[in-house]
């Protein structure tokens, strides 16, 4: 269920991009390598919140130098980076009246309805931002990730209409998507019309470990003296 | 916006306002006591008499300010060289005391907030080269640390009220632009943490290669601590800038060598260890780690209840108090949002509910009113957050000191605002254990398809998103749909018999020991 953060391709670039980011976070040089690797992000489909925080944190050091397109991809990756809250950590770093102009105005309101469960509303609005949102590779399918996620958590069978409201897919399309969970994810159909989606501790219960008893190695190790 | 937020000189700090000619102030007079303080104190130095050392910084000084020093500075520190050998190092001490002094209890002027950067940069650069041999208490090392932080932070609210600035103060700000700026000061708190290589020390700590922590910092092989000290507590100096930037997320990764679940040498100074989990704990709240953010402030709030007594004399009570204080309000904050029953002391707990019982009541109906409350609550607890970019000296000079916090608040509310409806939901789980879909639907006056989608906020927002992206429930009350069915999860607290074992195997065997080493006779 972890949405995972994608390692960076094995490129000298970005390599060195995490490099500075860990070492040298706080050298006003390396915003045209951060801006650089916003864009590598965008195209090969990866993500890296530090660096992207590190770059907004530079924004608002020199205000001056920021980049509209820049933030904007930044919280698209974001949004896709859901359920993790990464839109809201980088927010925190984007002064108010910017966050007042579009395209962030649009981002914003499109976040909340995703924080909300409000799928409809999401992909009515999400259609009148296309040619933003297309901007960013991978974005529908992060999106549904999300939803399906959210699904898992909620439901043991989920009715085909609200699955279908969630990742904004319909009929034929639809069951192929159904049939490729089936296969790859556990999923099974129920009576046609119910899809019964796959075990976890958060929709069945007694699969939750029992994290009371569990006792770390460390602590055991510390009575060894004791004990041998 | 709530007019509890004051971020003028507060903490205690810089409350009088007489400049120094109302009193008279000779900076070149040296009384006898101030002799007598600069010369034992530098010779408790030289002898690394740490005990010593920490009587005269701790006691000695802040006696003398009280009683000689309350409304004019020190005498300044080209007055008390020639008694301490004119020694380049302990000079640069007594200047940083001088500037803390100034700032605690009178108003610094531009100037010296230049000069106090200045004597940082100095201090800071020694440090770093390596050449201090001292060993020097850590509650001084932490006052270094603290204060610089404290300083940046007023500098960039001093520097964010350009409306009623002199031209003499912008043409300063102008050409002194270097001083307090922001990647000044993270430079210098990042290299003390590198160059002190605080990290693999306490990696090595770990597998028993070194004995920092043991020790509680101090070199007893004949070496110095204030590098390594001085790097350790730069790590809390990280995450409070960062969380006064709204960094939260690279706030705690600055902390993540420092484990809070142990005792640490955070641990032995009591203002770094409630600035520790203070900032740790805001930071939890503001990325949704309800659960982590409770478990912290329970823990330092009950800490702080059995020790505050021990600390009544001391001239940092006030702070302490304050700080306890605000985190009631922040505990308040977060089991409203994310309410709790197991993890709470009772002790921390009846405290609670003396201070915050009925308003949490309230905040817990998501209307109008509680937003009120939890604007007022965050707006007294959070801290003081800065605008870190200069101002820009053309546009018509207005005050921008308080749009870093209201943008945090605006954000917080937001948050508060989309969870508004899952406390009614809360309140229906609690009673039933389990209820049709049309029926909740029927009960909260909305339609079904309205209920999916409170019903899947519910789900995201009780789950958090922890350090290590990992999604955790934080949900006391939980829930599954089944078919059109909802069915109703109560998580049962778990007993831990293992920790309670453990604790019991160690604690025999102390008594055992104790046993073994008295001597009949």
């Amino acid at each position: 269920m972890g949405r995972e953060l994608q390692q960076p391709q094995k490129e000298e670039a970005s390599y060195t991009v995490e490099q500075l980011v860990a070492l040298n976070p706080y050298n006003p040089d390396i915003l045209p390598d951060l801006e650089n690797y916003v864009n590598e992000q965008v195209s090969s489909q990866i993500y890296s919140l530090d660096a992207n925080l590190c770059l907004l944190r530079h924004y608002q050091f020199e205000p001056d130098r920021m980049s509209i397109q820049i933030v904007s991809h930044i919280l698209i990756k974001a949004l896709m980076a859901m359920p993790a809250p990464d839109f809201s950590l980088c927010l925190f770093l984007i002064p108010e009246r910017v966050q007042t102009e579009e395209p962030f105005k649009t981002l914003i309101v499109l976040s909340h309805y995703l924080e909300t469960g409000r799928f409809r509303q999401f992909w009515d609005e999400a259609a009148k931002s296309r040619r933003l949102l297309e901007a960013v590779p991978g974005f529908e399918q992060a999106i549904q990730a999300y939803g399906v996620h959210v699904l898992s958590l909620t439901y043991q069978k989920v009715p085909r209409a609200v699955l279908a409201e969630v990742i904004n897919i319909e009929g034929p399309s639809l069951d192929k998507f159904i049939e490729h969970h089936v296969a790859k994810s556990g999923w099974a159909l129920d009576k046609g019309q119910l899809i019964v989606i796959s075990k976890n501790e958060f929709n069945h219960p007694e699969l939750k470990k029992s994290g009371g008893d569990i006792i770390p190695m460390e602590n055991i190790t510390r009575i060894f003296p004791i004990l041998g | 916006m709530s007019s509890s937020y004051d971020y003028d000189e507060a903490d205690g700090h810089g409350q009088m306002q007489l400049s120094q000619q109302d009193v008279a102030y000779d900076p070149n007079f040296v009384p006898d006591y101030v002799k007598s303080f600069v010369v034992h104190l530098y010779r408790y130095i030289r002898e690394k008499n740490v005990y010593e050392i920490h009587q005269m910084y701790e006691t000695s000084f802040h006696a003398l300010s009280d009683r000689y020093f309350k409304e004019t500075p020190w005498p300044s520190v080209d007055a008390v060289a020639h008694y301490v050998d004119n020694d380049h190092v302990f000079c640069l001490l007594y200047r940083e005391m001088w500037f803390r002094h100034l700032f605690a209890r009178l108003s610094p002027t531009l100037k010296q907030r230049i000069d106090s950067w200045d004597n940082y940069c100095s201090l800071f650069g020694v440090v770093l080269h390596g050449v201090v041999n001292m060993q020097l208490p850590n509650q001084w090392l932490w006052d270094m640390v603290d204060e610089f932080v404290y300083q940046f932070q007023s500098f960039c609210q001093y520097r964010a009220k350009m409306k009623n600035k002199t031209e003499q103060e912008i043409a300063l700000l102008g050409q002194y632009d270097k001083a307090w700026n922001v990647y000044g000061v993270l430079n210098y708190l990042q290299a003390l943490v590198e160059k002190s290589a605080i990290i693999q020390i306490l990696d090595r700590e770990k597998e028993g290669l070194e004995q920092f922590t043991a020790n509680d910092g101090y070199d007893y092989d004949g070496g110095s601590n204030v590098l390594k000290v001085l790097g350790y507590f730069s790590m809390v100096g990280l995450l409070r800038v960062h969380c006064l930037l709204g960094d939260y997320q690279t706030a705690l990764k600055c902390l993540q060598p420092i484990d809070t679940s142990q005792q640490g040498v955070y641990f032995i100074v009591i203002g770094s260890h409630i600035a520790t989990i203070y900032h740790y704990g805001f930071a939890c709240l503001m990325l949704r780690r309800y659960v982590d953010a409770i478990r912290e402030f329970n823990k330092i709030l009950l800490h702080i209840y059995m020790i505050k007594q021990y600390h009544q004399k001391s001239s940092q009570y006030e702070q302490i108090l304050k700080k306890n204080e605000q985190m009631y309000a922040l505990l308040a904050i977060c089991l409203s949002l994310c309410p709790q029953v197991n993890l709470v002391d009772e002790t921390v707990n009846s405290q609670l509910r003396e201070k915050y019982g009925e308003k949490m009541a309230r905040m817990q109906k998501f209307d109008e009113e509680a937003f009120a409350i939890y604007d007022e609550l965050f707006s007294y607890a959070c801290p003081k957050f800065i605008t870190p970019s200069a101002p820009s000296f053309d546009e018509p000079l207005v005050n921008y000191n308080q749009d870093a916090y209201r943008l945090q608040l605006k954000l917080f509310l937001y948050e508060v605002k989309q969870q508004q409806l899952l406390s009614g939901i809360r309140t229906f789980l609690k009673v039933y254990s389990s209820i049709s879909l049309a029926k909740l639907a029927n009960y909260m006056d909305v339609d079904e398809p309205t209920l999916r989608t409170i019903l899947l906020t519910y789900k995201h927002k009780t789950r958090a998103v922890d350090s290590d992206r990992k999604i955790i429930s934080n949900a006391d009350i939980d829930f599954y749909i089944e078919d059109d069915m909802i069915r109703v999860v109560e998580s049962k607290p778990v007993k831990r018999y293992g920790d309670i074992f453990l604790r019991q195997i160690i604690k025999l065997e102390g008594v055992m020991n104790n046993l073994d080493s008295i001597k009949l006779e």
